[in-house]
Order: structure tokens, then C-alpha cells, then sequence
């Protein structure tokens, strides 16, 4: 039995599992990922951190996970109270382990937020995040002549990283107008810094960078070969548009944060700025579920930053309640403060950076939306039609969100589809009903029929050289 | 009329009340098919069943189901499969007890047809190799359970309201007028109970009393496959199972290929409320049972699990016709885990009550009054 099970080893999870370490608890850190470092500090195995800002706190804290038990390749299926955290780890020999806990920290970051459009489902088209992951984590340039398009400031490191590594970016196109939003970056000088740096990209690189614009469409045969580009109105409807060639698609429009751990212990949720569900924690990161601690994206998205300030006092505070060393309380008011800080600037972003109604008229009736289970948009609105209110009904009636991906890429999509025809926007219930999953990753029934007469504890926890 | 509850039996009987040329308004709080039918399997089984009123409601019903999947698209729409079921048994005595219980369901109409060990392989080319026996049952089929009350309610033309909940009775006397919902109230000639685990409230509401419990199912879902399973399979011991009255974790899984080409495999049985926390137990279960009758199914993964919640009653019959202590007020519900497969015959036999045809089946034993007021 553990002291602490940290779930997820980006900046969040990270930070938390090294706070808690230092006071004194026995830490586990599990990740389902080969690395730490999570999505913003994905990293090749060669790393300088020429790609990375902040690299600094990355190595230290990587430097730190000597005092823990850091399990790497350990894929989390589901979490039972009490605590039994249930992983599976390997690959082809893969194998159920289970972890004891007395307390948890989840921080499982989010995914890329995805919208349909026709042609999405071409070779060639991928998320702005998965453009990244590739190039972070594998070095590889997902194309030559590249689009980036969708909403929020990520489509920026995204374009230009690119670039760097030899791409060629046919436009950057930001479907917002985020016009007000300078000022809020103007009062955090390191997002200030980090602002005029990709200015300076973007034209070093000549990247045209077009606001009220989007993707509309994408076209090719075996691959994309060009996509329609229109100007937006207000509420995203298209006024003007004009075909672009390129030979790769990345698109963004914010994250989703992945909560089927914490729901499947019951903690409570709430709506975020973004119109994400997102865990409801208080002033020490607790959730509603007493022992069960939340920090990073899953408690709202707001960049690396954040999720390390969060991730750190969510350690401190474990500590503090399971009797640790006492944190120093002027360090405690710094990390409130900045984190008030941070918070705020993220509300800023969102409300600079919306996803507007306008995205769903690119739609035909023919356009994917789940593509695992092949449910196009006309399937989903004869679902409604047949009596479905919103997406957990809809997806009863058209197998949306019922494949390998559970949801994950369609279910925002089919939330706004679903509620849509009932003169509605998602709320949290309509979004509990995409987010809930009893089993977080597929797991054999070997491995389930094992389950729990046979448990084994970390047979070989692997610590990073 | 009005039917309050849009799952499968509300939407059955809602199908042949409009057919017997009755105008009909279906109420539910929220979305079609989105209570217990929504995470029911769509299992139409004959099998399972032990001689007595529910196998007779079971056999009537599996020709109903024939006749609907044979309408104009329907079949189709609602994924209607008459695939069959196989009961397999381990051992020479679970053989013989699958042949005694089967001299009596062919009595009650059912067609069986036994399967020596040999000749198992046949029907399921990947069954484990050692099991001693089993049993066909070629009237054993499928639909897909959401899809099925969806169409139903769309064939039958009903206005459908969802997102309405029925809060309260209209009452003229001691007579049921109508409903009242949380969006004004409708008039009726008759209100039919179709709220499946939550048919006790609607009852309460009527001031009677109808005692309908939940009875906790999980399912396991498996990634999808190419075809691997023909028929529903299932291992003898389940026919004990679902009649038990034990309290505890019970499963016998019945495992089936879909359309869409997973495997589920389900369900338990547990009565422990409506708790919808994942049972570890459960699930190892579930996949221990189907390892057992699939070995090959060990590498396969699960993906997907998900939990319902059965109304039974206590005798576990389910509770139909009209109620001689409230007038105007009929009831369908309380199917307990065949409500899919019996909500054909249900609303047959409810819209024979409605009209004054003569019943295909007596409905005595499934009447709303049977249980002690006060157990
Ligand atoms: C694909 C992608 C790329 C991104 N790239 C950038 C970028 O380059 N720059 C930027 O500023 N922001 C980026 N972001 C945004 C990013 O989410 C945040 O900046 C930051 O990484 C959030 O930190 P976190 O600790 O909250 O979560 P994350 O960094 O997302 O870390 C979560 C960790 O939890 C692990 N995990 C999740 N579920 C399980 C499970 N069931 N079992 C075991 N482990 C699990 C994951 O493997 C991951 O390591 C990206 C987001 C995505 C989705
Ligand atoms: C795991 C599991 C597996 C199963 N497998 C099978 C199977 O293979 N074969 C089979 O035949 N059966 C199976 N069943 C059983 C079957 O699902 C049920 O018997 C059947 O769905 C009951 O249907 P219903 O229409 O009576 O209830 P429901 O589908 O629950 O419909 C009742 C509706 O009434 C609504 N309602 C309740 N109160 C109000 C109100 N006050 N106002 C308005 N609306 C209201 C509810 O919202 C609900 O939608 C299974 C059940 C479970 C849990």
C-alpha cells in the first residue's frame, strides 16, 4: 500500500509526485506513456529541449524521481475506491498489475479537441496535438506543405515548430478573432516573451497567419490534396472561401480533458470556460471524493504552467494530510498566487478562443463524425429524429462513440450534433454521458478472468537512467 | 391514450394499441429507449425459460417478433436476427437436466433440438472441446433493444414526448383521466404503466402499490472481430440463474457476436440497488464464463463495460393488464431481464385488454393486484 499513486507523469502529475516525494511519502508514479514528461514535455531520446520552453523545470524535476517509484508503460484501466489502482503494462507480454493506495492524485492532461468537417477522415488530416507528438516525440514532420487551422494560441507553437523543422506552413488559419486578448497576455511577461517569439517565427518562416478563417473542407483522393479555406463571419458561417494546396492538415480546437478515472470514483465535475467538463477540485486541489486529489488539464485546460503549479500543491497538500513535513507557507501563497494568475489568463483564452455554433453548417449529411463505427451526420440526426435528446442516446441509436476510441474523438462532436437539433448547447450532463467509461483501456478477459485472486505489485519498477 | 415510460414495452405497446386504431401519446423524461432498454442485451430468448406463464408470454412473443421483423423494413431496422440459442452443459448430468427441461418446453411450444458433444463444433467451431452436451433452440433470436423501441414507437405513429415526466395522476372519482407531467397535463382514456424499473412510482402515484426492484446487470463489450460466434451461447446453469432468488453476484454469460462485430457477454445479476459503481467481481466472472465456453476469447479485449438495472417483482413475473383498484390505469411492466423479448406479447396482449378482443393468453397470473399490500 502506498502513501500516493500519482496517475500521469506530465508537468502535472510530475510535480505533484515530487512534492509529495520530497516530504516524506512513499510515491508511485504511473504513466502509460515510455517517457515522463506528458504531452507538453514529450520528448525524443535524444532531447536538448531546443523544442521545449521550460525545459529547465522538466529536468529537474525528472531529476527527482529517484525519491519515488516511477512506472513508465503502465496504462491505467480502472480505479476502484479504497484505493486499487488496476494497470496493465507490456506489450506484447503484456500484464495486469495493481497498485494499493492510500491517497491518488489523478492527472491524466486531456486530448485534442476534434470538429468534423468533410474530408476530415482523409489520410493526411490529424490533430494539431498529434502534429506536435509527432514532432516532439519522434522528431518526424507530418508533412511537407502543411495547413494548420482550428482555434486557440496552441495552433502556434504547432505552426512553427513545424516550420523549424523544415515544413513548409501554407497558413495559419484561426477561425476567432481574438483581438481583445493582447492585453490579457501583455500583463504575464513570460506569455508576453512567449507570444513575441512565435510573431518573430511566423515571419522568419513567412507563415501567412489569417484570423476568421477556417478549414472548411478537405479534398483528395487516397490523401489530402488541397482544402477549402473560407473567411468567417462572427458566428463561424462561411462569407468567402478559396482551395489551398498542401499535403497535410493539422487541426486544433482546444482540448478535452480525460476524466473516466475520476468518474469512475464518483468525483463531481463542472463546466469550464471552454465548454469542457472538467473536475471540480477546491483550494487544495481536493475533489469531492475524500483522498482523491486532481491537478493539470483534468481540472480545466490551462497550459503546462498551470498544471505545474497545480500538480505541485496537490503534493503538498497530500503530504500536509498524510502528516508529512509541513510546506513552507510563504511557498504555499506564492503557488496560490501564481495559480490565481494562471487561472485567470486561461478564462481570458477561452473566452478569446470559443468554439461557435457556425462549425456544424460545414456539415453534410454524408461528413463522419464517428469514424470508428463509420456514423455519418445524417445517421445522427435520424437518430434524433427516433427519439434521441443528446449524445448518450443518440449514441444507443447510432453506434456514435461505441468503437475503439470510445468517444474520444467524436464525442464533443455528437454533444453539440445531438443537442443541437433540440435548440441546445451540451451541458454537463450531455458531456457526462461522452466521458464516462467503467473501463478506461481495453483490457483482455484473460487479464479480467485473473483479476483479482492473482495480484501482483510492481513486480519491476523501472526507474528512468 | 397515454403511455408513460418510451423503452421497449411502452413503445410495444404503443405499436399495437395504434394498430388496434387507439390515438396514443407516449410521455418519457428523457430519451427514447434511454432507461433499462438501453442497456439491455436484446436477447429474445425462449431458451431460458422454465414451463409456467412467463415461458408461454416467452413463446407468444417470439412469434410477434417474427411477425414485426417480416413488416415492411422493420426486420431490418430494429437488426432483428433469428439466430438461434445453444445451451451447452460440462457435464453428462447438466445434458440430462438441458433434456428433461426440454421435453417440457416443447410442450409449451418451444423447438429443441438436442446436440451431442460431437457434433457441438458444428454449430460453434471455436466451443471449448470438452463440454458433455448441449441443447438448439432455433427460435431464439435477437434485436438490437434501442433500436427496436425506437422503430416500434416511429411504426406505430404515437405522438412521442420525451423529456416529460408524468408527476401525478388525473383522477374523476376514483377513475385515472389523464396524467399530469412536469409540462401540463394530457387527458386519457387510459394510462398504461410502461416505466419498467420505475413502474412502482408511476403505480404510487395512482395510489397503488406494485412492488418492482432493480436487479443490478453488468456487460462486458469486446473490441470487434471478424465473425466468430453464431448463435447465442450459453452454459446450462444459466436457466438456474435467472429464476434464483439469491441476493448475492450471480452469472451465467450468453455470449453472441453483434452486427457490428463485438462479442457481449452478459449479464450478472445482483441486487444491490441502483448502485452503478463497476463490480470488479462481476466482470472477472463474465469473462472467466466466457473463456470457459470461448478459449480463444482470452486474447480478445473487452472495451467497453455497462450496467443496468432489471424491475422484478418478487414472484419475477411481470405485471400486465389493467388494475381493478385504480380504473383507467393499466400496467406493463416488471419484465425483470426479458422485457425486450417480452414486450411483443405484452403489448399485444395489452391492446387486446384495451379493446375487448379476447386475450391470446389469460393474464391472471400476471395481474397487478397478486402481491400482499402490505409484504
Ligand atoms: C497531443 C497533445 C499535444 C500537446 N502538445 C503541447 C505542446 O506542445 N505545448 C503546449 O503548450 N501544450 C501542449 N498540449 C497541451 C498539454 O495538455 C498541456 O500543455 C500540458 O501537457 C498539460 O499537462 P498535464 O500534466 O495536465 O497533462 P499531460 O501532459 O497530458 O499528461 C497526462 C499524462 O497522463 C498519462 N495518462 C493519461 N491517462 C492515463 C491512463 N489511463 N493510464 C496511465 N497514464 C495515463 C498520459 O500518458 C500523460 O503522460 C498538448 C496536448 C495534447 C493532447
Ligand atoms: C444488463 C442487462 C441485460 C439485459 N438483457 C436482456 C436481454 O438480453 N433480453 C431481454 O429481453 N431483456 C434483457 N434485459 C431486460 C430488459 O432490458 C428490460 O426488461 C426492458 O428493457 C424493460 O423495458 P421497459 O420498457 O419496461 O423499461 P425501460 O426501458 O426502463 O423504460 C421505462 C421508461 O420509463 C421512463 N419513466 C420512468 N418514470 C417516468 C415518469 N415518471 N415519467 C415519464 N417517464 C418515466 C424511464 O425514463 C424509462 O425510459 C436486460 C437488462 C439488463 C440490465
Amino acid at each position: 500500500m502506498r502513501d500516493l499513486v500519482v496517475i500521469g507523469a506530465g508537468p502535472a502529475g510530475l510535480a505533484a509526485a515530487v512534492a509529495a516525494a520530497t516530504a516524506g511519502l512513499d510515491v508511485a508514479l504511473v504513466d502509460a506513456g515510455r517517457r515522463p514528461g506528458g504531452q507538453y514535455y514529450r520528448h525524443h531520446a535524444a532531447e536538448t529541449g531546443r523544442l521545449h520552453h521550460d525545459w529547465d523545470a522538466f529536468v529537474r524535476l525528472r531529476g527527482a524521481l529517484d525519491r519515488l517509484t516511477y512506472l513508465p508503460g503502465h496504462r491505467v484501466w480502472h480505479v476502484e475506491d479504497g484505493f486499487t489502482v488496476h494497470a496493465l503494462t507490456g506489450d506484447r507480454d503484456e500484464r495486469p498489475v495493481r497498485i494499493g493506495a492510500r491517497a491518488l492524485v489523478v492527472a491524466t492532461g486531456a486530448h485534442d479537441r476534434s470538429l468534423p468537417f468533410p474530408g476530415w477522415d482523409l489520410p493526411g488530416v490529424l490533430t494539431a496535438g498529434g502534429a506536435q507528438a509527432l514532432l516532439k516525440g519522434d522528431r518526424v514532420t507530418a508533412g511537407e506543405r502543411i495547413v494548420v487551422a482550428g482555434t486557440g494560441p496552441f495552433l502556434l507553437p504547432v505552426a512553427t515548430g513545424l516550420a523549424g523543422a523544415g515544413a513548409t506552413i501554407a497558413g495559419v488559419f484561426e477561425a476567432n478573432r481574438p483581438y481583445g486578448f493582447a492585453r490579457h497576455v501583455a500583463r504575464h511577461p513570460d506569455k508576453a516573451r512567449e507570444g513575441a517569439g512565435y510573431a518573430a517565427l511566423l515571419a522568419r518562416h513567412r507563415i501567412p497567419y489569417r484570423t476568421g478563417h477556417a478549414v472548411v473542407a478537405a479534398h483528395g483522393d487516397d490523401r489530402v490534396e488541397a482544402v477549402t479555406v473560407a473567411r468567417l463571419d462572427r458566428d463561424w458561417a462561411p462569407v468567402r472561401e478559396r482551395v489551398i494546396a498542401c499535403d497535410t492538415v493539422a487541426v486544433g480546437h482546444g482540448f478535452t480533458p480525460q476524466l473516466e478515472l475520476p468518474l469512475q470514483l464518483g468525483c463531481a465535475t463542472r463546466m469550464d470556460a471552454d465548454g469542457s467538463l472538467v473536475v471540480a477540485v477546491d483550494v487544495a486541489q481536493r475533489t469531492s471524493v475524500p483522498g482523491v486529489y486532481a491537478a493539470g488539464e483534468t481540472t480545466g485546460v490551462g497550459g503546462a504552467q498551470l498544471s505545474l503549479v497545480e500538480g505541485e500543491l496537490a503534493g503538498l497538500a497530500v503530504a500536509e494530510a498524510a502528516g508529512g513535513v509541513a510546506p513552507d507557507p510563504a511557498g504555499v501563497q506564492r503557488l496560490l498566487a501564481r495559480r490565481r494568475r494562471l487561472r485567470a489568463f486561461a478564462a481570458a483564452m477561452h473566452a478569446a478562443y470559443p468554439v461557435r455554433p457556425g462549425w456544424m453548417d460545414r456539415l453534410r449529411d454524408d461528413t463522419l463524425v464517428c469514424r470508428c463505427e463509420e456514423v455519418t451526420c445524417g445517421r445522427l440526426a435520424e437518430a434524433a429524429e427516433l427519439g434521441a435528446t443528446g449524445p448518450r442516446s443518440a449514441k444507443l441509436l447510432s453506434r456514435a462513440g461505441m468503437g475503439r476510441c470510445q468517444g474520444r474523438v467524436c464525442g464533443y462532436a455528437t454533444a453539440w450534433l445531438t443537442t443541437g437539433v433540440c435548440g441546445r448547447i451540451p451541458g454537463p450532463e450531455d458531456l457526462l454521458g461522452t466521458a464516462r467509461r467503467p473501463i478506461a483501456q481495453p483490457v483482455r478477459l484473460r487479464d479480467l478472468a485473473g483479476e483479482p485472486e492473482n495480484p501482483r505489485d510492481e513486480n519491476h519498477p523501472i526507474n528512468p537512467a | 391514450m397515454v403511455i408513460v415510460g418510451g423503452g421497449v414495452v411502452g413503445a410495444a405497446c404503443a405499436y399495437y394499441a395504434a394498430r388496434a386504431g387507439l390515438t396514443v401519446t407516449v410521455v418519457e423524461r428523457g430519451a427514447v429507449a434511454g432507461g433499462t432498454t438501453g442497456a439491455g442485451e436484446g436477447n429474445l430468448l425462449v431458451s431460458d425459460k422454465e414451463p409456467g406463464p412467463e415461458l408461454d408470454l416467452a413463446v407468444l412473443s417470439s412469434a410477434r417478433w417474427a411477425e414485426l421483423a417480416a413488416e415492411d423494413g422493420l426486420g431490418a431496422a430494429v437488426e432483428y436476427e433469428p439466430k438461434g440459442g445453444l445451451v451447452v452443459a460440462e457435464t453428462e448430468e447438466g445434458v440430462a437436466g438441458l433434456a428433461g427441461l426440454a421435453v417440457e418446453q416443447r410442450a409449451a411450444g418451444v423447438d429443441a433440438v438436442e446436440v451431442p458433444a460431437a457434433e457441438l463444433t458444428g454449430y460453434e467451431p471455436h466451443l471449448a472441446p470438452d463440454l458433455a452436451g448441449g441443447m438448439f433452440y432455433p427460435q431464439d433470436a435477437q434485436v438490437q433493444p434501442m433500436l427496436a423501441a425506437a422503430h416500434l414507437l416511429r411504426a406505430s405513429g404515437a405522438e412521442v414526448r420525451t423529456g416529460v415526466t408524468v408527476t401525478g395522476m388525473l383522477r374523476s372519482g376514483d377513475r385515472v383521466t389523464g396524467v399530469r407531467t412536469d409540462r401540463g397535463d394530457l387527458a386519457a382514456g387510459a394510462v398504461v404503466n410502461a416505466a419498467g424499473t420505475w413502474g412502482g412510482e408511476v403505480a404510487a402515484l395512482a395510489g397503488v402499490t406494485v412492488p418492482i426492484l432493480p436487479r443490478r446487470g453488468f456487460i462486458l463489450v469486446t473490441e470487434p472481430l471478424p465473425p466468430l460466434i453464431r448463435h447465442k451461447v450459453y452454459a446450462a446453469e444459466y436457466v438456474a440463474n435467472v429464476a434464483s432468488d439469491d441476493e448475492g453476484l450471480e452469472s451465467s454469460a450468453v455470449v453472441e457476436g453483434t452486427p457490428a462485430g463485438t462479442i457481449l457477454i452478459g449479464a450478472s445479476r445482483e441486487r444491490v440497488g441502483f448502485d452503478r459503481t463497476l463490480s470488479m467481481a462481476a466482470l472477472r466472472r463474465l469473462a472467466r464464463q466466457a473463456i470457459r465456453l470461448f478459449p480463444a476469447l482470452g486474447d480478445v479485449a473487452a472495451i467497453r463495460a455497462y450496467c443496468g438495472f432489471r424491475p422484478y417483482c418478487p414472484d419475477h413475473l411481470p405485471v400486465i393488464g389493467p388494475d381493478p383498484r385504480a380504473e383507467g390505469l393499466l400496467h406493463a411492466c416488471g419484465h425483470e431481464g426479458a422485457g425486450i423479448g417480452l414486450a411483443a406479447a405484452t403489448g399485444h396482449l395489452l391492446a387486446q385488454s384495451l379493446t375487448g378482443a379476447p386475450p391470446d393468453l389469460d393474464l391472471h397470473p400476471f395481474r397487478p393486484d397478486r402481491f400482499p399490500e402490505h409484504p
